[in-house]
């Protein structure tokens, strides 16, 4: 929660304004978790909207319900639980998708059943427990404001863990991603890539949702990757494109918020939308003008000059 | 059990509801929609919240919200992979970005909103009214069980009303599209009704219902029969006795909730013919 004696105003002094907001350590804890939350977002992200997984991706964010209550129940952190229904919901979810190959549409059945369970469990956990747990909405839009010290730095540690494991595997499951049947026979072991990067995604959903909230957990981990991937088809150049967009959207989200009675959570998810609108405007803008163009020149006189 | 009034209005909403999950979840997963099925029922909280902000009746807004994404969900998703290049037909993986997308944005808006309440004078009268909306299905009343199950039937009738076109244009686009068959507006029509069936199962019986009853009756469907309407004839039938099923062992055992039971004998049923294929 900001203290009582902050009482921010937006002045005309860009550069008074951002030193006020700094002047504030809960505010700069709030920044530097969000700056590695969205670089680690981005990069798994980035995956999983390439290996079209969104759908795991938010069931695996669901988990905070039953994590939450369950570790309510047993008397542990509800941070420890969420991580452990995180682990386990990503080897069911990998469990049912990946055998014997069954088709897209069982696939997205298979995953709305494993949610459906987790959920169920998490209804069964809070009936069992009895009391109050806390506020429904600050588990589930997140408290960026409260971020302590030894949660930052638990932060920096998953996420520096969960980006050397990505990058342990990034050639093979790249390869997996994009040609699954050449990848298996070569001998790459397409089903163990998949289940390695479903753990990875559910670290990554668990700690990104301590910045947004498990239920916008997508406006880190999929808009700039979808964005990124929309203008540039070069993988490099997309990597480093979601990570910007990463950054600008969780730093204007913030900062606009710390001058706003609103949420950060607000802002994040509206210019993540906002972004990948214009995206998607400005492709269609060049697909018009490019066949605009095409044909106004008769295509025998543009060849020979192409 | 049945001498209860509670009872009887849960029975009575929840048979129909999961009628309507049961045949439309058929479908779904025929066409690989979960996930929206899934988004749809989030959009329904945000939906009565804006209601109730722009002073307009909860149900009547929460309805116009979840058809309205629906219907915004199939057109961004479908121009997603036409502009990537890709095919406009059949089974669409480019939707769970715009899906993604789409319905962070409105819990977003959610969240706007409950500040908006929180801070108001009013207090959370909005807030309070949108709740009360969201209840447990043994708290139904009977006036609202008999408009549940109303809904439900017309929900199933429509369905059925446009099976054979939806089912030519899921299976074979291409030839469908060449028939004349309009393909891209049954596939926005389909993600509206679903928008309905999300609005109708949040309100009456909870979004974790809908989700469980969409999916697992409708998969375990699949693999026990190729015929299209056996099939769905099997998913409403499944999905009815797993609602009915729960709500009886929910009675019996007064610890665990009617959500949980249903959903538990849906997935069972959903186990049992994984082993059985």
């Amino acid at each position: 929660m900001p203290p009582e004696t902050a009482n921010p105003s937006l002045g005309w002094n860009v550069a008074r304004d951002v030193g006020e907001l700094l002047e504030y350590h809960f505010m700069v804890n709030a920044l530097l978790a969000g700056t590695i939350v969205a670089v680690m977002a981005g990069l798994v992200g980035w995956l999983m909207v390439l290996r079209h997984e969104a759908f795991a991706g938010h069931t695996l964010s669901t988990m905070a319900f039953p994590g939450a209550s369950g570790a309510s129940l047993a008397g542990i952190p509800a941070a420890w639980g969420y991580f452990l229904f995180c682990g386990a919901g990503a080897l069911a979810i990998g469990r049912v998708t990946g055998g014997r190959r069954p088709a897209l549409r069982e696939q997205s059945a298979a995953i709305g059943a494993v949610q459906a369970g987790a959920l169920a469990l998490g209804f069964l956990f809070v009936s069992l427990y009895g009391g109050i747990l806390g506020s429904l909405e600050s588990l589930l839009f997140g408290d960026i404001l409260a971020i302590s010290d030894g949660q930052l730095l638990a932060l920096g540690a998953i996420a520096v863990a969960v980006l050397a494991a990505l990058g342990l595997i990034a050639r093979p499951l790249l390869f997996a991603s994009v040609d699954p049947e050449v990848a298996r026979a070569r001998g790459v072991p397409v089903r163990g890539l998949s289940a390695g990067f479903l753990v990875l995604l559910g670290v990554a959903v668990a700690a990104t949702s301590q910045i947004t909230g498990p239920l916008l957990v997508f406006a880190l981990l999929v808009a700039p990757p979808a964005t990124a991937q929309l203008l540039t088809a070069r993988p490099a150049l997309s990597l480093l494109l979601t990570v910007l967009i990463g950054e600008a959207i969780v730093w204007l989200g913030m900062g606009i918020s710390y001058f706003s009675v609103y949420p950060a959570g607000f802002f994040i998810a509206a210019i993540a939308f906002a972004v990948y609108l214009l995206a998607r405007a400005l492709l269609g803008l060049r697909a018009t003008a490019s066949r605009l163009s095409s044909q106004s020149t008769p295509p025998a006189l543009a060849e020979p000059l192409a | 059990m049945l001498a209860h009034e509670f009872m009887r209005n849960a029975l009575l909403a929840g048979i129909f509801v999961a009628l309507a999950c049961g045949v439309c979840g058929w479908f779904v997963v025929l066409r690989g929609q979960v996930f929206a099925g899934d988004a749809l029922s989030h959009v329904a909280f945000p939906g009565a919240l804006a209601a109730a902000a722009a002073g307009i009746d909860e149900r009547v807004g929460l309805f116009i919200a979840t058809v309205a994404v629906g219907a915004g969900i199939a057109l961004l998703g479908r121009s997603a992979v036409a502009a990537r290049g890709g095919t406009v037909a059949g089974q669409t993986p480019a939707d769970d970005t715009a899906i993604g997308i789409v319905f962070t944005f409105v819990l977003g808006l959610g969240l706007f909103f409950l500040t908006l309440f929180g801070l108001s004078s009013a207090g959370g009268t909005g807030i309070q009214a949108a709740h009360t909306l969201f209840g447990s299905i043994f708290g139904l009343g009977g006036g609202e069980a008999r408009l549940a199950a109303a809904i439900g039937l017309a929900i199933v009738a429509l369905v059925l009303g446009i099976a054979r076109p939806l089912l030519f244009a899921t299976l074979v686009p291409d030839v469908a599209a060449a028939r004349g068959v309009p393909t891209r507006l049954l596939g926005v029509g389909f993600l509206a009704l679903l928008g309905l069936v999300a609005a109708e199962a949040t309100q009456a019986v909870g979004a974790l219902l809908l989700l469980g009853l969409l999916a697992a009756p409708a998969a375990a469907a699949h693999r026990l029969t190729a015929s299209p309407f056996a099939g769905i004839a099997l998913a409403g039938a499944l999905a009815v006795l797993a609602m009915v099923a729960g709500l009886i062992l929910a009675y019996e055992v007064p610890s665990l909730p009617p959500s949980t039971a249903v959903v538990g004998v849906a997935l069972a049923i959903y186990a049992a013919s994984a082993v059985r294929s």
